[in-house]
């Protein structure tokens, strides 16, 4: 494989944007983070963060589906967490996303628009909330 | 535990980040049998005397979560790096920046694999918020070669469609992998 140039980066980009209609409308995107402190990398974050990223592009709606990166969400004991935001929907917090429960929840929640019940977690680990 | 070595680069990036750098160098080398590591921000920065609570497992600043006491992410990194005969420094000065570094021979058996590069510094890439990223990476390859890239955030997020969305990502994904097959 040839090293790829920035500027055939570009045009691959815009190759892709002629198929696929944008919606950048502000505050109706979908958004995809990834808790990726010490304890969501210790845990396989990165594998989850695979995962969600190649799952978005199975389903062809890689331009309408924003995937982000953040620290520590407070949920230490079920990471790899994930939040998941999606207009009409309630802001979710997954936790213990591996791989297999990343395409899950892509394919249910974000696809489906049906939560994943048995991963969502709300509360913040008990150090953290203890008095 | 962390499983690959990318995962401490992550963490000590995620802690640059974190501490409010506009501007992050990274580099990484492999060559000689070793990889060495150079984190470089321009983030708040620590005294002496917070670069050694850093180091303590037992520790957190308290400003993210003010009850936690734990912060493992250099502690780990402290640990790997000695098991696998590595050594490491932190350097810092409050409101400056700092300076992490790390290596270790690839050879030794506890030595952590290297793992997915491309991958790696694509989440390297993915952290909300507007800080610019230099990735510098060598390699020595079989014979007497070298491969040699670079990468910078703005640019690829200029080149990509902004390293926001998921298309955007995924092309940003081929183009670092291009990079490291040479």
């Amino acid at each position: 494989m040839a090293k790829m140039t920035l500027e055939q980066l570009r045009k691959l980009r815009e190759e892709k944007k002629r198929d696929i209609e944008r919606r950048e409308t502000e505050g109706k995107e979908i958004r995809i983070i990834v808790g990726m402190g010490t304890c969501g990398i210790a845990a396989g974050a990165r594998v989850a963060f695979d995962a969600i990223l190649a799952a978005v592009e199975r389903h062809g709606i890689g331009a309408d589906v924003v995937i982000a990166q953040t620290g520590c969400m407070g949920l230490c004991h079920v990471e790899p967490t994930v939040e998941v935001i999606v207009p009409g929907m309630p802001d979710t917090i997954y936790g213990r996303v591996d791989a297999a429960t990343a395409t899950k929840i892509v394919d249910r929640h974000v696809v489906a628009r049906a939560l994943v019940n048995e991963h969502i977690y709300d509360r913040p680990a008990a150090d953290i909330i203890r008095n | 535990m962390h499983r690959d070595f990318g995962d401490y680069v992550l963490d000590v990036v995620q802690n640059a980040v974190e501490a409010g750098a506009r501007n992050i160098g990274l580099r990484i080398v492999e060559a000689d049998g070793r990889v060495e590591v150079l984190v470089g921000d321009d983030g708040r920065g620590m005294d002496r005397d917070e670069i050694s609570r850093a180091l303590d497992p037992f520790h957190t600043d308290g400003t993210k979560h003010s009850k936690r006491k734990v912060g493992l992410g250099l502690p780990f990194m402290v640990q790997a790096v000695e098991a696998a005969g590595g050594t490491w420094g932190v350097e810092s000065e409050k409101g400056k920046g700092t300076t992490v570094r790390f290596g270790f021979p690839l050879d030794h058996p506890d030595a952590p694999p290297v793992g997915d590069l491309p991958g790696l510094v694509l989440s390297l890439m993915a952290f909300e918020g507007g800080y610019e990223l230099e990735v510098s990476r060598t390699r020595d390859l079989p014979g007497k070669s070298r491969l040699e890239w670079s990468a910078c955030r703005s640019e690829l997020a200029e080149a990509a469609g902004g390293l926001r969305d998921a298309e955007s990502l995924a092309l940003a994904k081929a183009f670092l992998e291009s990079q490291e097959a040479g």
